[in-house]
């Protein structure tokens, strides 16, 4: 018997279960973000929609659904239109590399007496491909996300649009390069590009204990590629009104928005899977470990939001160029003397 | 999958047309990451998942990028109307180098016979082996290509700075 269908249909599910979790994430990842800042300045954050405001993003889509939908006259539309759909769907495009368990399905499915064998492709894992360029494969959708934003800045038509998306391009391009050198070191302790490999190579100790730079380089470069505080200079409001987003309205603008959340999310699974360990945890099952590594890391992401001011144009180039860079060359230096040297 | 090569070669053919129809330059631009897609597809097909993994990187994510913020900043504008004037020996010019080239582009493309098919090597093209040529058989010009674009680094840092002074 032909086992492609059977085999199409079960990465169907898995994509289809992932995108719900990963949209319902998103959702409160946005409610998790006005809580936690709330706290942090003393306030109490929404909590007027169902018990203890958790049922806020429901109201806050339904709020973006009813708003307006504004089209400004001079814009590009089809580049109008297609700048907030590239920035969702590199957001979530990542996650099919990205393994969220271990395995998670038995090796064969019997069904209607018919086995069918899952292990061929990978299937039984907890992840929705397992690409043997994984890494590569999220870097690449990553460097892709700037396009959203150029574009919907561009066909605008509006000069603090523009001068947002111009931001932004030389803000990724400058903090790409310190992105890729700094996982480096995780490449040449795991020796794999596939991020269920490097899981696998963390099993006794997670990667942060040998690449603790790297962790923090990683870390500081995600931040500037979320354009999330202290580098969110794409929107600063005191200077470009709302950055590429200024003329988005409605659900365009809701779309926006969850790929920048769904960026931040993708980018704390990313770093969970590098250096913490991935799925790997005591006692509790694989998925909630997972979630917990990487809301930690969202938590993380808002914290600093809540506690840090905004660089300057001039200081984040000079973070980027003059410190990070030679700082993951160092990182890449040290750990490939250091291996060389254990090996011996 | 010869059918998936045959769209992707399809896609390949018709945005690298469009990149270069297109009035705008920006238009061109997009176009041309679309062929970066497909090219990166075909890459795929032939099982050389670094090459395309690369292609969408580099080309589609770096080189695209400034290639736009420099559209952007220089060329907000539509661009004005095709010169009216063309002089006759232009077009006629034109026209003749255009069908030489094809005709020896045809010519060149005749003559090229095809070794009968053979499969790859398994793991060829993946991450391990490139790295394994690039570090052994083409280490020096792999190093030499190095010091190239450092010093066409240098040279750019040079002429941007030349001018604050």
């Amino acid at each position: 018997m032909n086992q492609l269908p059977i085999l199409i249909i079960v990465t169907a599910v898995k994509i289809l279960l992932v995108l719900v979790v990963f949209l319902t994430a998103i959702a409160y990842t946005v409610l998790m973000e006005r809580k936690v800042l709330g706290f942090i300045q003393l306030r109490y954050g929404p909590n007027r929609v169902g018990p203890w405001g958790l049922l806020q993003p429901l109201a806050d889509a339904i709020k973006l659904l009813f708003k307006e939908e504004f089209t400004p006259p001079g814009v590009n539309k089809v580049l109008f239109v297609l700048a907030p759909v590239i920035t969702a769907a590199t957001a979530f495009l990542p996650l099919a590399a990205i393994p969220f368990a271990s395995q998670i399905l038995p090796n064969t499915l019997t069904i209607y007496g018919y086995k069918v064998d899952l292990t061929a492709a990978g299937l039984n894992q907890g992840v929705i491909a397992d690409i043997n360029v994984g890494l590569l494969y999220v870097f690449a959708m990553g460097s892709l996300s700037v396009y959203g934003a150029v574009l919907g800045g561009w066909a605008s038509n509006n000069k603090y649009s523009l001068l947002g998306g111009l931001r932004l391009t030389a803000q990724m391009i400058s903090y790409e390069l310190a992105l890729g050198l700094s996982v480096i070191g995780v490449l040449m302790l795991s020796g794999s590009l596939s991020l269920v490999k490097i899981v696998e190579a963390q099993k006794s100790v997670w990667f942060i204990f040998y690449q603790p730079l790297g962790f923090v380089l990683f870390l500081t470069a995600a931040f500037a590629e979320c354009a999330r505080t202290p580098f969110d200079l794409i929107e600063c409001e005191n200077e470009l009104v709302a950055g590429y987003q200024t003329e988005y309205s409605s659900m365009k603008y809701g779309v926006f928005m969850m790929g920048e959340y769904g960026h931040i999310l993708v980018a704390s699974a990313l770093c969970t899977t590098l250096f913490l360990g991935g799925w790997r945890g005591p006692v509790l099952p694989p998925i909630a470990w997972f979630m917990i590594k990487t809301f930690a890391l969202v938590f993380f992401f808002i914290w600093v939001r809540g506690t840090f001011p905004r660089f300057r144009f001039d200081q984040l180039m000079k973070l980027g160029w003059k410190v990070m860079l030679p700082l993951c060359l160092v990182n890449i230096l040290f750990t490939g003397i250091i291996i060389q040297f254990l090996q011996r | 999958m010869q059918i998936i090569f045959f769209i992707l070669a399809g896609v390949a053919l018709v945005t690298g047309g469009l990149v270069v129809f297109q009035r705008h330059p920006l238009r061109s631009a997009l176009w041309l990451i679309v062929n970066f897609f497909a090219v990166a597809g075909i890459y795929l097909l032939a099982h050389a998942e670094f090459i395309a993994a690369i292609q969408v990187i580099v080309y589609a994510g770096a080189i695209m990028v400034l290639f736009l913020f420099v559209i952007m900043l220089l060329n907000l504008r539509e661009p004005e109307a095709e010169a009216k004037f063309m002089h006759l020996g232009q077009k006629v010019g034109g026209i003749i180098l255009a069908v030489f080239t094809v005709l020896l582009l045809i010519y060149g493309v005749m003559q090229v016979v095809l070794p009968p098919g053979k499969a790859a090597p398994p793991g060829l093209g993946n991450t391990e082996s490139i790295a394994r040529l690039l570090f052994t058989d083409y280490l020096l010009p792999f190093e030499v290509t190095s010091v190239l674009l450092l010093v066409a680094i240098v040279g750019a840092v040079v002429l941007a700075k030349s001018k604050l002074k």
